[in-house]
This record gives C-alpha cells, structure tokens and sequence, in this order.
C-alpha cells in the first residue's frame, strides 16, 4: 500500500467508528483525540481493525504512535508495503 | 447476556469463541420463560441507562458502537413516570431528570442546593475506572455528606439498591454512581416484546460473527495445570481445550469450577435475593388506576436492605406495570410485577409441599401490601406465576440465589488463575446494559491479543 492508501484506509476505519463525527476538516499533523470525541473503547477498535483489514499488528507499546493521522500513515507503511 | 456481548466482540475480531451455557435458552439472569401461553421475562422490570439516539458517552451509545448495533435494534420504548413511595413523601421521577429536581425542590426545600451540589459530584465521578485499588468509599457515607436529611439519603438509596447492589444496606460509592445515572440521569425503557427481543439480537449478531453456542452444556470443572486454565470438563463427559476463559458464572462459582472449596457461609457469597410475583390481567394497570411505570415503596423511614430474618420482607419493594411504557402498540395482557427480599436458606430448606404452600401464603400476603399501595386490581387477575431465590439458584447457578452476586466487586476481572477471567454481574458494571460493557470491557482488557 502506499502512503495515501494508508491514509485511506485510516480515514475509512474511523469514519466507520465514529460515523457522526465530520472528519472533513481533520487536520492530519493534529493529535486525533483532540479533533473528534474518540473514546478509548474506539481507539481500541482502530488497533483492531486494522488487524482484522490488513494483518497489521500494533502492540499496546506503540499505541502512542497512533496518535496523529500522519504519525498512523509513518508507523504503519512499513508494515503494509507489501499489502 | 455479558458473555454474549464478550463473544461477539471477540468473534467480531476473528477469535475463535465457544460459549457454552447450561440452560436450553441464553440470556442467564435475565432470560424469559414460556408458561401457560405467554412468554415471561425472568427478572426483567426496565433497562436501565436509556438515552436517546446518539448521546455521546452514554453507556447505551458505547455498546451499540461496540457490537456493532443500531439504536433500533433493541426497540427500546421509555417509561411513563415512576415513583419512589416513603410514608408521608413519595418522590416522582422519569427520563427528564428535571421532574426528581423538581420534586425534591419541592418536597425538601432545604436540600435543593445540596441536591444540585451532590449531582455534580456524580458528573464528575469516574465510576468506570477499573483499577481495583481506587476506593471511593461508601455510598450513604458519601451521600449524607452532601445531603443532610436523613430521609432524602434513604429514598435516593431505595431505588438504587433494589436495583443493582450486592451489598447489604450500603453500596460502593462507584456502584451508587453508575445506578445512580442509569436510573435517574439516564433511564428507564423496555422493548414491546421484552428481554426476548435483545437476546435474540445478541445471538443473531454472534452467530453472524461466526461465534459457536452451544446450550444445554454445562461446566462441570474448569482444569487447570501449572496455575493456568488448560481446558474446560463438560457435565457430558467432554473436555474442550482453551487458552483463555471468560466466566459469567460469578465469582465464586467460578473458582467452585476451578476446584476451590467454597463452604456455604463464605463471605463473598451475595445475600441478597428475592421473590417476584406476576401477575396477568384482563385489562391494563392504567385502566384500574395504575399510570405509574415502577414503584419503589418503603413502609418506615428507614430502608434496610438486608437478607430478612422472616422467609419474604414485605415492608419494602418493587412494583412493576409493564404495560405503562410508551409502545407502538398495547400488549396483549395486563401485567404487573413485584419484588420483595426474601431469605434463601429459609426457601431452600422446605420440603416440596411446603415450598408450595408458602409460596401460596406469601403471594397473598403480598397481594394484600400492593393493594395499599396501587388501587385494586385483584378482580382482573387472570393468572399468577411466582418465583423465589430457590428458582433463582436453579436457573443462575448464583450461591444462595444472590441475584446480584458477591457484594466484593473484581472491577479487573482477574482471579488468582492467569488466563481466567470474570465478566458480568460480579465484575461490577451492572444492569442490562451495564452486563454486557462489562463482558465488552473485559474481552477488550484481557482476550484481544
């Protein structure tokens, strides 16, 4: 996949989480919780999703990596290049 | 219903899931029964925690973004309006949390500020912390600390307690907060077919997640080898392999099950049990002058809420008129239930046909008290089914039919076994509602990875 793939797939995941938040004006260098009311129970189910969707393995440690639309695109284009 | 929603969620996320339950029928504590040509709700009065479409943070919204649910999926139809009876005062309450404002500026000026005071304490509480060595102390502790009269802390923890406390006349302060707002921040509603419509939504979803359920397979003995799980004994014989056990059975059941001895007067084993009596009727309770949803009556200005000395305590309980919730369209019979305290040890120990006898006894006592309190309806009476907390044993498996559980709550879930789990009741979140966070909250903490 690449970068703006990811970005894609990120954008879809949330959206279907949080399907009445406006993710229009989603600023991608902003941390995410700050943006749109995203619960720890949500930000659980993006980790999970994007094992179920893409294989993609987050360990808890790295959940603050997650942070930002573009810090999510830089972790995980590593692990879905090959996708 | 906790694991239920637990297996939804982990099936949901690819896991392989069995859940295996002992009845015929899922749904646990809150089932539903079939008798005489009418479908019955176990224990069902309300659900608690109703909010309307889309409230942000509201346990209800929370649950239904987790299982992936719509709001319409449980038909959920508010309450008229309910009430909190004490003699000389009775407290109105509903969905609108302003008419419990109204009535206590009303019918206790002097409290009103403490009120509004003590409710923004309850704001600002966070009742869902799972850390188990945060202790926010006791309830009527804390409560009286902000409201001054006595008889105003009694009416706030009558209703509360009937609905959800494992513990004798007192609750946890964060098990006050979360009934607290399910009940009066939040509130009640129930769906026109009743607990049947939200079971058969749960397993529809968990068999579309591919989840396996077999009923009619009880627990016989949890295994366990070098202090981890290792596999589960069926009471067929069978044995299935497991890497991980999520166990609504209660906590002590659970480690009964996992070969601990547990001798009948353990502690942690809940005192609380009841008995109901329904009642079904050829016209509806608001026709014989009956409007209200739920009644909580108390007859003194104390309330205790204890296991009685004497086999049913009559001087408080729960009255329920199913009927007086705002559905589409009527039920097809009048219904009306109450609740009372009642001992265990005092059902279980008679013989058959005094169990029959005392049951016949105690439904006309309890007649007798309602009639004092709602107006007559015993002529529209066309049948009355009734259970105690020997019933309640028999179908929840909970140690002297406690129907909330152990009063010592595992907010974590953990047990001294590594890789098993509790989920429901006996972890703490309570209510419907409440259950199924707490199979939701546990498979996210401890079976996801």
């Amino acid at each position: 996949m690449t970068k703006e793939e990811i970005r894609e797939a990120i954008y879809n995941i949330i959206s279907e989480i949080v399907p009445d938040e406006d993710l229009n004006n989603l600023d991608d260098n902003e941390t995410i919780r700050d943006q749109i009311e995203l619960d720890s129970m949500d930000f659980l189910d993006i980790v999970l999703e994007l094992r179920k969707r893409y294989k993609a393995n987050v360990p808890e440690e790295d959940y603050p990596k997650l942070a930002t639309i573009n810090s999510c695109v830089e972790y995980l284009e590593p692990k879905l290049k090959d996708l | 219903m906790s694991g239920i929603a637990a297996g939804i969620r982990l099936a949901y996320y690819d896991k392989k899931v069995c859940i295996i339950e002992k009845h015929y029928r899922a749904g646990g504590l809150n089932s539903y029964y079939n008798l005489n040509g009418r479908i019955f709700d176990c224990g069902l009065h309300a659900i608690t925690n109703f909010v309307p479409k889309g409230q942000k943070k509201a346990p209800l919204t929370k649950l239904l973004k987790q299982l992936k649910l719509k709001y319409e999926d449980f038909g959920l139809c508010e309450q008229k309006s309910s009430s909190i009876n004490f003699p000389e005062v009775s407290l109105r309450f509903s969905n609108n949390f302003e008419l419990l404002n109204q009535e206590i500026s009303d019918k206790f000026p002097s409290q009103k500020e403490n009120f509004q005071r003590f409710h923004k304490h309850i704001l600002q509480f966070d009742e869902l912390d799972l850390n188990p060595n945060s202790s926010p102390g006791l309830a009527r502790k804390v409560v009286s600390s902000f409201i001054s009269d006595p008889l105003l802390v009694e009416m706030l923890l009558c209703p509360l307690s009937y609905y959800g406390s494992a513990k004798e006349n007192d609750m946890d302060f964060d098990q006050f907060v979360i009934m607290f707002k399910s009940i009066f921040l939040e509130g009640f509603a129930r769906p026109e077919e009743g607990v049947k419509k939200i079971i058969n939504v749960l397993l529809k979803k968990y068999r579309e997640c591919e989840g396996e359920l077999r009923l009619k397979t009880g627990a016989k003995r949890i295994n366990i080898s070098n202090g981890k799980v290792c596999s589960v004994t069926l009471e067929n014989g069978d044995i299935l392999e497991t890497k991980k056990i999520l166990s609504s059975a209660g906590y002590v059941e659970t480690m009964e099950l996992a070969g601990e001895k547990i001798s009948p007067d353990d502690g942690r084993i809940g005192k609380l049990s009841f008995v109901e009596i329904i009642y079904v009727l050829d016209q509806t309770p608001a026709k014989l002058g009956c409007d209200k949803s739920i009644i909580f009556y108390n007859d003194s200005e104390k309330f205790t809420y204890q296991k009685p000395d004497e086999i049913v305590d009559l001087s408080s309980g729960v009255i329920c008129c199913s009927n007086n919730f705002c559905f589409d369209s009527p039920l097809k019979d009048g219904i009306i239930r109450a609740t009372h305290m009642a001992n265990f040890d005092l059902w279980d120990g008679l013989k058959q046909e005094e169990y029959q006898t005392q049951k016949n006894i105690w439904q006309k006592k309890s007649l007798e008290k309602l009639l004092t309190i709602i107006p007559e309806f015993s002529p529209s009476i066309v049948f009355i089914d009734m259970f105690t907390p020997k019933t309640i044993k028999r179908f929840t498996g909970h140690f002297g039919g406690a129907v909330y559980g152990t009063p010592y709550k595992i907010k974590n879930g953990q047990t001294p076994i590594k890789n098993l789990f509790i989920c429901g009741t006996d972890q703490g979140f309570l209510g419907i509602i409440g259950s199924m966070l707490s199979g939701i909250s546990m498979a996210n903490l401890h079976a996801m990875n």
